[in-house]
């Protein structure tokens, strides 16, 4: 092949390039483009909705199910599921509560772990067990929910360690250390997911698993590490719920966090299928759901129509992504 | 193989001909590629019709734009003398076309007498009619002369019955004219008797049947009428009694244009032998012995299913050995996985890559880095700017026309081959298999592709490739190996290459066949 025709090649892909104007560009930010008129939009409606005090609720308010969604990106990524995550985060907020009195660095220990260890054995039965995920994790779930409302007997198990009650509560800077936890998981997440090569591993074994083992990936070690890790985060944002609220209950987190957890990575851009996201689509996805939680109180709109609106976010979040991968 | 005497229905003799459906001038291309180019096919009805050619050279693309699964991008396709445009195979069965598809497509768990009237069930207001399918159904036995228990699950059948539960389930829908694409590839010699009888009969009622087939002997004894295809071109049309094996593989053998092929240096006689496989044996291999020297191209010919890939998983650790040795440079090799295979310095390139070779959603970088990014990364952190660098190097090296950062779907055919292959030249191979390395690509990506391997072997790596093109085979191998069924069924040098003897050996005529 002449230098000629190469030439004419890279010119060539250059030029379409830069021919396509605004379409992919608003496909691969528009959901930012959203963000920033919801902002704008909640600016103008509601005076009270830029102003520190509100901004910083809302932060902590959202903060558990942010650091479950930045597991959850990466879950996805690497072509995974996890129904599990909302009782894992309940069963460590109440073990977390219960041990609480023997001191709060022992809490919050035996919290995460507990997250971990059901993670470790989701991964075990996905990898291992060759369970379909959706029924491994609805199963385990379904468990793990349960032992949480046997150790508290459907009751709340109230929290006095005011050490532990810190985490949740104590604020730095007009922010609570939870809101500094949420930043610091997404920023970890987010570095293992671009910069690493684990990261890279993830988003191959997600988009196409069997070019990912004839590429000498360890496809299940990594399938395993995802669900670990999700296992452990959830594990993580229970024992700060409790803190948050200083009690711990077996009905925390429930269908609602988990779908909220869903809808803010879904929201974001992050493909169900696998392969294709990016942590800052979560972060963004984050930002819109508070802001619309947020417009419901600031504007005094009645709740029961927040899910509704939830609802047709997602959809219309995926629809346009589905629009924006029509390949020819 | 002629024992079996077959009654030939006198249709094909009468004196003006009535075709059921005819070509005229069909192109198809897929991608850059063209499968069919400006074909014209003429089927008498009440005849067997059988479509000869190698790996892609087009029958199935042929039988699929007569069942309405493909249109044609060109031409026209005339059926009982009106012209017609399928968009789907539902409207090419309203005319009576039906195929039976090279691979079974039933629903294991359900009963036969279910997947037989699946979609054309007999029913009285809405209720499935079970007296009146029970009715056909013997109705379709008698006239097969296939008796097959109606209750059983499809699943718990063997290969060879499940065929004929497929060819119930065509014959169900009342064909004018049934397409069988491979019928007998899965089956044994008996079973195929059986087949052949039902298609005789099927013939003397009057249904048109065309039939594609590798087996040269079997269409030599079914076929009325003989289509030979090459590369997607017609090469001749001629009626079964003025062919032999000979004649159509020769018609089968033909030379792309435009195509030139770099030249080689000869494997030196001291070369050390790099891969040494001995007695290989997995489900589809059969006892096979391999060896490549350090700087030498084995090609592998064979028709599909004859164990081509099945070898290459093996050497690669993807399926293990059931038994046999494989040493690479005098070391013996345990393969527990492809990363064990790639640790010791061997690398794959799959027979697909869209779905074996590349990860399409991600970029070309990170495809590139797939294998041995790790290398150029800090404590599991990417180093940005070896990689790139790296990267950069790679595409320069095979001309990969694309930007680092673009999703590789996004990149045309030729290009992702390009990928697929580079991605193993981050570090040095000792043993390179390819699989159809240049299937389906544009003329100027093959040589690209071809350049490349002829390069790293003579930088003293062992390829392995495996090909269904005659010709890279034979421009590109120092020496040819022929699998048919799993097993060695001929080997040849660069000395005396003979592409139609090759061909032959992979459809296992005699070898020693020769040319006029």
């Amino acid at each position: 092949m002449s230098t000629n025709t190469t030439e004419a090649g890279r010119v060539e892909s250059q030029a379409v390039s830069r021919g396509v104007s605004l379409v992919p560009l608003l496909r691969e930010y528009g959901i930012v483009f959203g963000g920033i008129l919801l902002a704008i939009a909640l600016t103008i409606a509601s005076p009270q909705f830029l102003t520190g005090t509100n901004l910083s609720n809302l932060l902590d308010q959202w903060s558990p199910a942010a650091i479950m969604a930045a597991a959850l990106t990466l879950v996805l990524i690497g072509g995974g599921f996890d129904l599990s995550a909302g009782s894992v985060f309940a069963l460590a907020g109440v073990v977390a509560a219960k041990l609480a009195g023997d001191g709060a660095a022992v809490a919050i220990l035996a919290g995460v772990l507990c997250g971990m260890l059901v993670g470790a054995i989701n991964g075990m039965l996905v990898t291992v067990g060759r369970i379909n995920t959706f029924i491994a994790t609805l199963s385990t779930g379904f468990i793990v929910g349960g032992l949480a409302l046997a150790i508290t007997n459907g009751l709340l198990i109230s929290v006095e360690n005011p050490t532990f009650l810190k985490l949740g509560q104590e604020t730095f800077l007009g922010l609570t250390w939870g809101v500094y936890l949420m930043v610091v998981v997404l920023v970890l997440s987010g570095l293992l997911l671009h910069r690493t090569v684990l990261g890279r591993r993830i988003f191959a074994v997600g988009g196409n698993p069997e070019a990912a083992k004839l590429s000498g990936v360890p496809v299940e070690a990594v399938r395993f590490f995802s669900f670990t890790l999700m296992g452990t985060v959830a594990g993580l944002a229970g024992v700060l719920q409790t803190s948050r609220v200083a009690f711990g209950e077996a009905s925390a987190g429930g269908l609602n966090l988990l779908f909220n957890v869903f809808a803010i990575v879904i929201v974001g851009g992050t493909s169900m299928s696998g392969g294709e996201g990016a942590m800052w689509r979560t972060a963004v996805g984050i930002a819109i759901l508070a802001m619309i939680g947020n417009a419901f109180v600031l504007l005094n709109l009645s709740a029961v129509y927040q899910q509704v609106f939830f609802g047709v976010i997602i959809l219309a979040a995926v629809a346009i992504d589905a629009w924006g991968r029509v390949r020819t | 193989m002629s024992q079996m005497t077959t009654e030939r229905s006198p249709s094909s003799n009468g004196a003006a001909t009535d075709v059921i459906v005819e070509l005229a001038s069909v192109s198809k291309h897929f991608g850059g590629v063209h499968a069919l180019e400006e074909v014209s096919v003429r089927v008498e009805r009440g005849t067997v019709h059988a479509l000869v050619g190698e790996n892609g050279a087009g029958k199935s693309t042929l039988g699929n734009i007569i069942s309405g699964v493909y249109a044609p991008d060109a031409g026209k396709m005339l059926v009982n003398g009106a012209e017609v445009r399928y968009r789907t195979p539902r409207e090419a069965a309203r005319d009576g076309i039906v195929p039976v598809a090279q691979e079974i497509k039933l629903v294991p768990q359900r009963s036969v007498i279910e997947n037989v009237f699946l979609g054309v069930e007999s029913s009285k207001a809405g209720f499935y009619d079970r007296r009146e399918l029970r009715r056909r159904y013997e109705e379709l036995c008698r006239q097969t002369g296939i008796a097959m228990p109606a209750g059983t699950a499809v699943g718990e059948l063997g290969i060879g019955a499940q065929q004929q539960v497929e060819l119930l389930r065509a014959l169900a829908r009342e064909p004018k004219l049934l397409i069988l694409d491979e019928p007998t590839a899965a089956l044994t010699r008996k079973e195929v008797e059986s087949l052949f009888q039902i298609v005789n009969r099927l013939r003397d009622e009057g249904t048109t049947i065309i039939y594609v087939s590798h087996f040269l002997d079997e269409i030599l004894e079914i076929s009325d009428n003989i289509t030979v295809l090459r590369d997607g071109r017609l090469v001749r049309h001629s009626k079964a009694a003025e062919e032999t094996p000979a004649s159509l593989i020769e018609g089968m053998v033909g030379r792309e244009l435009g195509l030139a092929f770099p030249a080689r240096k000869p494997v030196e006689a001291s070369a050390p032998v790099v891969l040494s496989a001995r007695g290989l044996a997995s489900q589809k291999i059969k006892d096979l012995d391999v060896e490549i020297r350090a700087g030498e191209i084995l090609g592998v010919a064979g028709l599909m299913g004859a164990g081509r890939t099945s070898l290459a998983r093996l050497l690669f650790g993807v399926t293990p050995l059931k038994s046999g040795t494989i040493e690479l440079d005098g070391r013996e090799l345990k393969l527990r996985s492809p990363r064990d295979a790639i640790k010791n310095g061997i690398a794959l390139v799959p027979e697909s890559r869209k779905e074996q070779g590349l990860v399409m959603p991600r970029s070309v970088r990170e495809n590139l880095a797939l294998v041995h990014g790790a290398e150029a990364a800090h404590g599991g952190f990417i180093d940005a700017g070896a990689e790139k660098e790296k990267v950069a190097g790679l595409m320069d090296r095979l001309d990969v026309r694309g930007r680092a950062g673009d999703a590789v779907w996004k990149l045309s055919g030729g290009n992702q081959q390009k990928v697929a292959l580079a991605k193993w030249l981050w570090t040095s191979t000792r043993l390179l298999i390819v699989d159809e390395p240049a299937r389906g690509i544009d003329i100027g990506a093959k040589q690209a592709m071809y350049r490349l391997i002829a390069t790293l072997a003579d930088e003293g790596s062992a390829v392995l490739m495996i090909s269904s093109d005659i010709e890279e085979l034979t421009g590109l191998s120092d020496r040819v190996i022929v699998l048919r069924q799993g097993a060695l069924s001929g080997e040849f040098d660069s000395a005396n290459f003979e592409e139609q003897a090759i061909v032959a050996a992979s459809f296992g005529e005699s070898p020693t066949y020769s040319k006029e």
